[in-house]
């Protein structure tokens, strides 16, 4: 598949951004500055970048806990996310939701999502949409390879697919859920022949390759926009932390963890688009500091916001509603 | 008797309550998302990895084996539906629901396959098992990860519900509510597990459904559930200061309710201030309010306070989940209001 060079360069661009903001979080919580539980994505760029690729802001994807990579891959603000996750008033979601909730509506983000298995039947709903009013709009069910042994998930897959709607499954397999490997709560030899129980198709990627993932995400997507139902794509890939940021990661090995490194998808696609001559070094080394000039900006912004004043506890709840009613009894 | 005790941490007192419940009872087995760990994995086959994701169950593997100590897929409703089946059927299941907050991937097990098979068998069947699940605000994991949502358990025949809020209790109620015959609902509080205190060794149960006065006091009685337990007690101490001496009652229990406790410290104080993290409408605060007003009105000089966790899911910046949860300020402004 011939991609544009504007597109590579965003393909870098969006890889490296996630790169850097992930590295970045590690050292603030770290430092202790970020509340809560923070679950990575370095290492899994390739498909949320491969994917979103193929997707405008009125198209919509559903994430999970691991939410930062699809934020960003679906053009969320950095600076807005950073501020999310430092809890600050000028967050993505005003400080009410931080790392395992983040979400954008407008750029079509409908959130990370703290249950595992939340998102399926929510894309299926965007997927409904799109199909009622007869739109061109596809929605995207991020999930990792544990939410795939959810019932949603599988309630989900069969829904879209009898209603044939606009809906691309992409299961991260990144080999575990916590410390558990897939192999072990997996029955099946592999995600994607599930696919066939739904009678839909289903593709095996490599999910350190962005053009692999590019190539066959653009062909589901483009079935799903033609109105012939949901595909079911298993991208295998590595995630380079722990589950969350804290874990020690005893379950792996490091010979395990030094091989992932020798297939990390930034550097393969520097290492293709400079041997194709696709991009020069001078281009890409120009994105990579761009991007820590990003990152640095981001940081600096949520540190210097403020705050929500803690009332804003009780806005949001609902549309309407009483307010006296939201606020403690005595 | 002598009977030694140790201070133990919270997390330890509840490992210590599986692991003698499954040296004594072969039927006792635990499941859950890596309650052992790293299944299948040759270098940690034997000692897991994990033991829960705040280490609670940990090196249980290395004791009892995958045969007892099992991991599941992220598939509550199948391994919860399978508790109850294993109970109903001869064994004492012990199943972590990670988060409370997941009970709504699982809730028609819990509450109409679990909580009713008794009752609607005739009695025929009982479903001894457990579910152990965390709750509570403070940790900034917010909206799906932090509330305590044990009023719509305690709100179900069928079900027990508990809420330990010391080291002590946690063993002693753990014990209990393994070997009870109905299915029990074990709460345990997140930012409590790292908290110490006395424990004794050996086996010893709390009983379900007795509460525990954890300070004596005559000016007014503040019930209160869980974590919020502490905060009632420093409000006590606060109080003190001013010479009001207050009656911290500590639940334990939600269901089945310790009636005479309550109602037996407010015939003393004649004034009720009632401390719960949970959200307010329909809530066990509400309950206690309802039983105050219902069987202890005689007793009552003032009106019921309530002092619980607004109407909204819990948020995640620190400002917002400061505000969010139930403070010694807070409880010691009610009781003014009232003494
Ligand atoms: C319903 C539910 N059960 C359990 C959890 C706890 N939990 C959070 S992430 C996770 C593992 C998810 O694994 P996977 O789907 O493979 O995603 P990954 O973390 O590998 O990206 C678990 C068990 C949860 N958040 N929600
Ligand atoms: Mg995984």
């Amino acid at each position: 598949m011939e991609i544009p060079r504007e597109k590579l360069r965003w393909i870098y661009e969006r890889m490296v951004l996630i790169r850097a903001f992930e590295d970045r979080v590690a050292q603030e919580f770290a430092a202790g500055k970020l509340p809560g539980f923070v679950h990575l994505y370095a290492g899994e760029e390739a498909i949320a970048v491969g994917v979103c690729a193929h997707l405008t802001d009125r198209d919509y994807i559903t994430s999970t806990h691991r939410g930062h990579g699809h934020c960003i891959a679906k053009g969320v603000d950095v600076k807005a996310m950073m501020a999310e996750l430092f809890g600050k008033a000028t967050g993505v979601c005003k400080g009410k939701g931080g790392s395992m909730h983040i979400a954008d509506v407008d750029k079509g983000m409908l959130g990370a999502n703290g249950i595992v298995g939340g998102g399926p039947p929510i894309a299926c709903g965007a997927g409904l949409m799109a199909k009622t009013l007869g739109t061109d709009q596809v929605a995207v069910c991020f999930l990792g390879d544990g939410a795939a042994e959810q019932g949603t998930t599988h309630e989900a897959m069969n829904l879209a697919a009898i209603w044939k709607l606009p809906v691309v499954f992409v299961c991260e397999n990144n080999l575990y859920a916590e410390s558990t490997p897939w192999t072990y709560h997996c029955a099946a030899p592999d995600i994607a022949s599930r696919a066939a129980a739904y009678d839909m198709p289903g593709v095996l990627v490599d999910g350190t390759d962005v053009f692999a993932v590019y190539e066959a995400a653009g062909e589901a997507i483009a079935r799903a926009r033609r109105g012939e139902g949901p595909t079911l794509l298993e991208c295998r890939a590595f995630r380079y932390y722990g589950h969350f940021q804290g874990d020690a990661v005893s379950y792996r090995t490091p010979e395990e963890e030094a091989a992932y490194r020798q297939r990390d998808p930034i550097q393969r696609f520097r290492e293709t688009v400079l041997s194709q001559g696709l991009l020069s070094e001078d281009e890409l080394d120009a994105i990579d500091a761009a991007v820590q000039h990003e990152i640095s900006e981001a940081v600096r912004f949520a540190e210097s916001s403020p705050l929500p004043p803690p009332e804003d506890c009780l806005t949001d709840v609902y549309v309407s509603y009483p307010v006296e009613q939201l606020a403690f009894r005595h | 008797m002598v009977v030694t005790t140790r201070v133990l941490s919270y997390r330890q007192a509840i490992n210590e309550a599986l692991r003698l419940e499954m040296r004594r009872d072969p039927t006792v087995i635990l499941m859950g998302e890596d309650v052992a760990g790293g299944a299948t994995i040759k270098h940690i086959e034997q000692e897991g990895a994990w033991g829960g994701p705040l280490g609670v169950t940990k090196s249980l593997v290395s004791e009892f084996g995958r045969q007892r100590v099992l991991d599941t897929p992220i598939s509550e409703a199948a391994f919860i539906g399978a508790a109850v089946g294993a109970a109903v059927t001869g064994l004492r299941p012990v199943a972590e629901l990670m988060f409370v907050d997941f009970f709504g991937v699982c809730m028609d097990q819990i509450f109409n396959q679990g909580a009713k098979l008794r009752y609607m068998f005739g009695g025929k069947a009982k479903v001894p098992m457990v579910i152990r699940t965390m709750i509570g605000a403070g940790f900034g994991a917010a909206g799906q990860h932090s509330g305590c949502h044990y009023s719509v358990f305690a709100h179900m025949p069928g079900l027990k519900a508990v809420a330990p809020a010391t080291p002590y209790d946690a063993k002693g109620l753990l014990i209990a509510a393994i070997r009870d015959d109905d299915p029990v609902m074990f709460f345990e509080h997140k930012m409590l597990y790292d908290m110490t205190g006395e424990v004794p060794e050996g086996d010893y149960v709390v009983p379900i459904g007795k509460a525990d006065v954890k300070r004596e006091g005559s000016d007014v009685t503040i019930v209160a559930i869980s974590r919020m337990v502490h905060i009632a007690l420093e409000a006590a101490k606060r109080l003190s200061g001013e010479g009001i001496e207050a009656e911290v009652v500590d639940l334990r229990s939600l269901s089945p309710l310790d009636e005479d406790a309550v109602l037996s410290s407010l015939a003393k104080t004649r004034r009720l201030v009632v401390v719960d993290e949970d959200n307010p409408r329909c809530s066990v605060a509400a309950d206690i309010a309802a039983l105050a007003v219902d069987k202890g009105f005689d007793y009552l000089d003032a009106p019921v306070k309530l002092v619980t966790a607004p109407h909204t899911p819990v948020p995640f910046s620190p400002s917002l989940e400061r505000y969010y949860i139930p403070t010694p300020e807070r409880v010691v402004a009610a009781v003014r209001e009232i003494v």
